[in-house]
């Protein structure tokens, strides 16, 4: 509540320390370890972050939809001013599809395909705001040319099986659109859909949520597509954000080594570059994780320091948040620009 | 002066579609429909596209992993398909392929020291006392350390995995190799040094590559020339420079325009399509692109236009298929959107 005295930054949902584990028999593996975000109203926040980052993990948490042997088991999750890690599973379904939707990476595991389309989005309707069949189903074949399906009402009979990709993902899109929520939660919608697709898509999201003052939480691998869809940007390395601030900050002036190696090890079509940059290494396994700084294995940085101690997601003044030693004054090496040192001094090619 | 080492001729790879009680041949899937093109010694030729548009049964096609349909194709001045099944198999020790998936083509019961011997094996290449000291050495071109010999594929990550399917292709001294959607799977940490080793690779051995891939930034890394297809055709293809800077045909030119820049002060034009991939089974006549092209006129219903450079507009090698390059070119033609 303490943002509200400025309305352009009234949070919709705020995450604090979260944390998501799951206990398997090798033992507990930390998806998520101490997450921290918010997102403003009516501006989209993107987690980044290689995959087992956390990412969906944390996507999930926030819906309620973690499965045994996966708990959270800390922090708070609190939307609207109200904890959502304390509500009852009942309460929890009313606000699913209603004030929070979600759009999964693979539509084809969230449609159902046993009943049509104009059915599933007319469901939402009839739940939520309590509309009869017949009017439902007018509402579905509005939001079905809302989202650029073609001929829509030949559409609604459709079974999610008789739709291309492209389409499947734009009913997707309409099923979590039908009950107007305030916040939604994209996991990868367009990952799996080819550019001249993903360009159609990501175009309809952003003018849908001008239109509708929505709140957005979108995952991707993809920094391009952060770049240009995200307000504000969350980098995830091995289930702790390293990084964040507003998403001009993030790309003109990166501070934490691995999201400089992120965007430097980037092959890109618009630019020449001669030798790609690399990170060196490999993602920990989650089972596994180094005691310190989680990137220290592969940072062309890391001291001793970095190896023995965590450090803390810490405000840089400027709207950044950066969790690395090299920015806070216990650093104590020489001194680094992250951006024009980043580099390994052997070869990387081993 | 460069030579072709392998050259593409009208091939086209047609896949049945069987329907009816009796299991008769309805239709056909045109996966590749006519294309040619020719791959130049010591070179990386990128085959780009959406999803299903024929890259990799253009691979496999070269390959013969699928019996073409129809074509020639040219691999060090002898005919592939003219070879027996035996005199093929023989041939794949100088043509390899590396696979998306290393799982999938990595027998995941063997150790990285059986699948090398056993590609070496298989192709003959070198005396039986001499494979131990050459998988060492294969293993350190690719990155993997001796004491990891005797793992199985389960073992490592996926970048490393893709490392594995490398050393196999190299195990053998290949002159070409066929990368097919080699570098997609990985992240791009993992991504970035595979594609460092496979340049590194191609100059230390002199390979030539036909990198298959959907991503434009691999393949704006990678390449020396670059091909489109759309839909089983070849649209445009180019060195790489002029593809980029200069692309004519207006399919690669949304393309292009619908992948997000990493940058966000780049705020670009986007040119965004209508309607969705139409289907290779019943392709549209005429231009396959003038369902979703923005300047489709009833000539590009009609007639299929021909792959063709305009000196005056193009470079040396640069052709399109299209029959408006100078009309677009020159404004004259305007979008319709
Ligand atoms: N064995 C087969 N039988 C029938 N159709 C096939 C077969 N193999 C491929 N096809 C079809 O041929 C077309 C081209 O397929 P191909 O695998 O070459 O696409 P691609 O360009 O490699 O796509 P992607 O980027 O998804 O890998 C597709 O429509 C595909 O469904
Ligand atoms: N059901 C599960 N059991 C054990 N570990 C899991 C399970 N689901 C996810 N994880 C682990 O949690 C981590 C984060 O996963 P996820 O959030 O899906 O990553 P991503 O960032 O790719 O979305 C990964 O290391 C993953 O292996
Ligand atoms: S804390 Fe140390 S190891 Fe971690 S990112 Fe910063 S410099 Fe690198
Ligand atoms: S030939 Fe016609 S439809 Fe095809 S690309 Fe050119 S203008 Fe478009
Ligand atoms: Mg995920
Ligand atoms: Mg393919």
């Amino acid at each position: 509540m303490d943002n509200l005295k400025d309305n352009d930054t009234k949070t919709i949902i705020k995450v604090d320390d979260l944390q998501t584990s799951f206990f398997t028999h090798k033992g507990e593996v930390k998806a998520v370890d101490g997450v921290h975000f918010d997102v403003p109203a009516g501006k989209t926040l993107g987690i980044v972050g290689e995959s087992g980052s956390g990412k969906s993990i944390t996507a999930l948490s926030i819906m309620r939809l973690i499965e045994a042997p996966g708990r959270v088991k800390g922090g708070s999750i609190t939307f609207n001013g109200e904890d959502l890690l304390a509500k009852s599973e009942a309460e929890m379904r009313r606000i699913r599809g209603n004030k929070i939707s979600m759009i999964f990476q693979e539509p084809m595991t969230s449609l159902n395909p046993v009943y049509t389309i104009g059915d599933q989005i007319a469901e939402s309707y009839q739940i939520h705001q309590g509309l009869s069949k017949k009017q439902a189903l007018e509402k579905a074949l509005g939001m079905l040319e809302l989202v650029g399906i073609p001929s829509p009402k030949a559409r609604l009979k459709a079974y999610p099986h008789e739709l291309s990709g492209g389409m499947r993902q734009r009913a997707m899109i309409a099923i979590a659109l039908a009950c107007n929520p305030e916040l939604l939660i994209a996991d990868e919608p367009t990952t799996a859909l080819d550019v001249t697709i993903q360009a159609q898509i990501l175009g309809l999201v952003n003018d849908l949520q001008k239109d509708l003052g929505m709140s957005m939480l979108l995952i991707t691998h993809d920094l391009g597509v952060v770049a240009e869809t995200c307000d504000y940007v969350a980098v995830m390395y091995a289930g702790k954000i390293v990084e964040y601030a507003d998403v001009n900050t993030l790309f003109a002036n990166p501070k934490h080594p691995y999201t400089v190696g992120l965007l430097k090890s980037l092959p890109r079509h618009d630019i020449d570059q001669e030798e790609l940059e690399v990170i060196r290494g490999m993602v920990p396994r989650p089972d596994d994780l180094p005691n310190g700084c989680r990137f220290a294995p592969r940072c062309p940085f890391a001291r001793e320091m970095c190896v023995e101690r965590l450090p803390d997601l810490e405000d840089q003044g400027d709207g950044n948040q950066v969790r690395c030693w090299i920015h806070t004054d216990q650093w104590d090496g020489p001194e680094v620009n992250v951006r024009d040192d980043y580099g390994y001094s052997e070869s990387t090619q081993s | 002066m460069t030579t072709d080492i392998l050259k593409v001729r009208n091939l086209k790879q047609y896949f049945p579609i069987k329907g009816g009680i009796l299991g008769r041949k309805v239709n056909d899937v045109k996966a590749v429909d006519d294309i040619s093109f020719e791959v130049k010694e010591g070179e990386t030729l990128s085959i780009v596209g959406e999803s299903g548009c024929g890259k990799s049964t253009t691979g496999r096609a070269i390959l013969r992993l699928d019996e073409p349909t129809e074509g020639e194709v040219d691999f060090q001045g002898q005919d592939l398909l003219a070879l027996s099944k035996k005199d093929m198999r023989r041939k794949r020790k100088d043509l390899q392929i590396i696979f998306q998936d290393p799982y999938a083509s990595i027998n995941p019961r063997q150790t990285v020291r059986q699948i090398l011997s056993e590609a070496m094996e298989i192709q003959d290449v070198l005396p039986k006392d001499k494979r131990e000291a050459r998988i060492k050495e294969l293993m350190k071109t690719v990155g993997l350390g001796e004491h990891q010999i005797d793992r199985f594929p389960h073992e490592f990550s996926g970048g490393q995995r893709q490392r594995i399917g490398i050393a196999r292709a190299l195990s053998v001294d290949p002159k070409m190799i066929i990368c097919d959607e080699s570098v997609s799977a990985l992240d791009v940490s993992i991504q970035a040094q595979v594609l460092n080793l496979l340049k590194k690779l191609q100059r230390d051995y002199n390979l030539t590559y036909l990198f298959i891939s959907h991503d434009l930034g691999v393949v704006r890394h990678i390449s020396d020339r670059v091909l489109v297809m759309y839909l089983g055709k070849i649209v445009e293809i180019a060195d790489k420079k002029s593809l980029f800077d200069n692309p004519k045909h207006p399919y690669t030119k949304t393309l292009l325009s619908a992948i997000p820049v990493p940058d966000p002060t780049k705020k670009k034009e986007q040119i965004v399509l209508k309607g969705d991939v139409p289907s290779p089974i019943d392709p549209p006549t005429g231009c396959r692109f003038h369902t979703r092209c923005p300047f489709a006129t009833d000539k590009c219903v009609e007639e299929d236009p021909e792959l063709r450079n305009n000196d005056s507009l193009m470079q040396d090698g640069h052709r399109a298929a299209c029959h408006y390059i100078e009309e677009i070119e020159s404004g004259e033609m305007k979008p319709n959107y």
